[in-house]
């Protein structure tokens, strides 16, 4: 019997990107919140310039919830499941992955809110890739500016408008959506050989710009700016110039003094009454199992661990998992198409020692829908990034390009010249979710507490192929510009796998025969229980998600607190 | 259930005041070479030795993957994060020995580095007969731990002297890279900085 502990007006599992971020409005509103995290704290003491560790090793969590929870995967329902990996992509810790992810933080651009009447438009309803579930967002872009520049603000992000109310600034992003002001802090400094591929960009007739990171690029809100040092692919800041949900929201909503961070706690059921309101989370620290009801209920794990709760808190009320009695929970579900890279030999050094992947050059001209799909056979694009990012072992790592074996004399004399004269462009792509991709529970694979993991059934499908291939000869078209001597290209697409950008499977939409959540994030069958995240997305766009998964959690914060009343669940209801 | 601590957070604060890093004592310490085995039995260690030699060779271009210790490495490593390969090494090593006498006549380690390398081509292409599994499993397992060991932080027991380092340029660990350091680096000009990450004392030590 777990023990029942003091009520609370909000309790949110997982305190990552968007956990981290929707404490912050709710606790400044005036409510009562309480964070459960399955990891602990993690400081800057513990962010050692380490590539073994951190890239090798799967980084110094002090908690291995996530690694215990990796999910399975298999192409189709017909294909064998794969062997499953041994580093879950996200990790536990207060901040979550914002802890040692890239930081690159894009806001979506305009089309990807509206994928099927801007094709349907443009290109004729028959151009809809078949057997896509994609649908247009219950809203667009203008709806959610407010809350991106919102989350921009507090946390921090670099980077260079490219339109400021309508008005194109040639140094940032013109394909850009409209915004109401420039980024809080200019990007991240360039280096000699992304101002080579700048150039290079330039001269083919593109429009290169600086991406934007939730790094600091000079010193804001009292922290430190970046220094550059390399370690940021997987790795915390020493400097605490990554703007991690843990250095910026979480610690200004524990200010308010009506934030508490619970850590080591291992969420397992979202419990509901008879009338499927949820009545809060049980969980469990160290063996013991504790419940805390709370008035309103907002699951901000990763995508697969929010399908996975979501389907394991079965009741009467939800037989099928909580807020699955559409079958919806695990449908569409994607994840970004960044698997067909390519990788550029050049004759010179290009001095990418040090830097971060969040510091690169970005062309969008082949995102979206920035240029004309008439007379192409898919729909969507993909982003263009050169980043500045080299460590050693991955470095002795790299493609050989057929030159030399792997091993030996004349491998090392091929490494000696040539460690740091490559460069691989994975290449964000467009990808749309199918009727036959999604997410459930595996029927043999369990974590150590006895709960099935998620099971990933998802391909990369004919649109997303085409893409990439296009998107090939548009990166090698680039590198050449900029000098390479020499491309590889990676095959270009199958299977999805385990992904650090999984959309979908609680997806937003007005329709709740299609769609697990409602416009505001709130489900569609529980009325008091929310869900944070890219699991709500129904469209990946050509950018990182992380970014939009905040803005969308401060927008569902920012209505449960207008909506205060009507959303949370009466006092005095018992278990 | 455990909520944040206030000392904790004033630990946060305190260290929140330092800048940088201070780099605090020279990486001699770590340059120092094998003591006894602690995974492997000296037999092991031996086929390791002279497998890891001819995967990354020394030769007119420098030390390679024996100089630098990647056998330490992975006899510390396999007691650590590596623990769950050392089924692998054990039969591996003792296949990859039987395939050499069986084949070429004698024990890996006695065979002339042609011979030796022969071996390895029949152990990385899966051609080599006796594996559990694939010959070319082991043999990718031992040239990515190779690769580690080399170019890993010679906090590790690796990468001695910096050895790896050096072979691929690599200018070394830094807490800072200011804007001159990377012009610096574009010029040419950047000394390389031989310390390791643990030499920063501001660092949690890791696991070995």
């Amino acid at each position: 019997m777990a023990t029942r502990l003091k009520d609370t007006d909000v309790v949110i599992v997982g305190l990552g990107a968007a956990g981290g971020v929707a404490a912050l409005p709710l606790a400044q509103a005036g409510l009562e919140v309480i964070g459960l995290e399955a990891g602990s704290w993690l400081t800057r003491h513990d962010f050692a310039p380490d590539e073994l560790r951190n890239n090798y090793r799967g980084w110094p969590q002090a908690v291995q919830k996530a690694n215990q929870e990796i999910p399975t995967s298999r192409a189709n329902a017909s294909s064998p499941t794969g062997p499953r990996g041994n580093i879950h992509p996200m990790q536990n810790g207060v901040g979550g992955t914002t802890l040692h992810y890239w930081a690159q933080s894009w806001r979506l651009n305009p089309w990807d809110f509206k994928v099927v009447s801007e094709t349907k438009r443009r290109y004729g309803a028959s151009r809809i890739p078949q057997g896509s579930t994609v649908e247009d967002w219950p809203f667009g872009l203008d709806e959610l500016e407010p809350f991106y520049d919102k989350v921009e603000y507090e946390i921090g992000v670099s980077g260079q408008a490219g339109n400021i109310d309508g008005k194109i600034d040639a140094r940032g992003n013109r394909f850009e959506g409209a915004r109401k002001r420039a980024y809080p802090m200019p990007p991240l400094r360039s280096t000699e050989f992304l101002e080579k591929m700048t150039t290079a960009a330039r001269t083919l007739g593109w429009h290169p710009f600086p991406g934007p990171a939730a790094v600091n690029s000079r010193p804001y809100q009292n922290r430190s700016a970046c220094m550059y040092h390399g370690f940021c692919n997987r790795g915390g800041c020493h400097v605490d110039a990554k703007n991690s949900t843990a250095v910026t929201t979480i610690p200004r909503a524990q200010a308010t003094g009506r934030f508490k961070v619970v850590t080591r706690a291992h969420a397992t059921t979202i419990e509901v009454d008879g009338d499927g309101r949820a009545t809060g989370v049980t969980y469990v620290t160290d063996g013991v199992e504790y419940f805390q009801p709370a008035k309103v209920v907002l699951v901000a794990s990763f995508t697969y661990e929010n399908v996975r709760l979501l389907l394991l808190s079965k009741s009467k009320a939800f037989p099928n998992g909580v807020s699955n009695n559409h079958g919806q929970v695990g449908r569409h579900y994607f994840s970004h198409h960044q698997g067909a890279p390519v990788t550029a030999l050049f004759p010179f050094d290009l001095r990418s020692w040090y830097g971060l992947p969040a510091q690169g050059v970005a062309v969008d001209n082949w995102a979206d829908d920035n240029f004309d799909h008439a007379s192409l056979d898919f729909i969507g694009g993909g982003n263009l990034w050169a980043m500045s990012d080299r460590r050693p072992i991955t470095a002795a790592g790299m493609n050989t390009f057929g030159r030399v074996p792997n091993w030996g004399s004349a491998w090392k004399r091929f490494v000696k010249e040539n460690a740091d004269r490559s460069h691989s462009s994975y290449i964000q792509k467009t990808t749309l979710p199918y009727e036959d991709n999604y997410l459930d529970l595996d029927p043999t694979a369990k974590d150590p507490l006895g709960f099935p993991v998620c099971r990933i059934t998802a391909e990369f499908k004919d649109n997303e192929r085409k893409i990439a291939a296009f998107m090939q000869d548009k990166m090698e078209e680039w590198y050449r510009a900029a000098g390479a001597i020499a491309i590889q290209r990676a095959p270009v697409g199958g299977a999805m796998g385990v992904s650090t950008h999984a959309y979908g499977g609680t997806r937003m939409g007005d329709n709740a025969d299609t769609n697990v959540v409602n416009r505001w994030g709130l489900s569609h069958e529980s009325p008091n229980l929310g869900v944070l995240g890219a699991s709500v997305m129904g469209t990946s766009g050509a950018h990182n998600p992380t970014l939009t998964a905040q803005a969308l959690a401060w927008r569902t914060a920012e209505h449960v607190v207008k909506n205060w009343k009507t959303i949370a669940r009466s006092t005095g209801a018992t278990l | 259930m455990t909520f944040i601590s206030r000392r904790d957070l004033l630990k946060r604060a305190a260290f929140a005041a330092a800048a940088v890093p201070v780099f605090r004592r020279s990486s001699d310490a770590f340059a120092v070479q094998a003591g006894p085995l602690e995974n492997l039995t000296s037999e092991q260690s031996a086929i390791l030795d002279a497998v890891v030699a001819r995967l990354i060779p020394s030769d007119d271009l420098g030390p390679g993957a024996k100089e630098a210790g990647v056998v330490h490495y992975i006899d510390r490593a396999l007691g650590g994060a590596l623990a769950s390969s050392r089924p692998a090494y054990a039969s591996g090593l003792a296949a990859l020995d039987r395939y050499a006498r069986s084949s070429r006549g004698d024990a890996f380690a006695r065979l002339s580095p042609t011979d030796q390398d022969s071996v390895l081509i029949d152990v990385e292409t899966g051609a080599a007969t006796g594996f559990t599994g694939s010959s070319a499993v082991f043999f990718n397992l031992v040239l990515n731990h190779t690769h580690q060991g080399t170019f890993g932080d010679p906090y590790y027991g690796g990468n001695a002297n910096f050895v790896g380092w050096d072979l691929l340029g690599y200018p070394g660990v830094r807490t800072m890279v200011s804007a001159a350091d990377q012009k610096q680096l574009e010029a040419g000009a950047l000394k390389p900085n031989h310390k390791s990450a643990y030499d920063y004392d501001a660092f949690t030590k890791a696991g070995k």
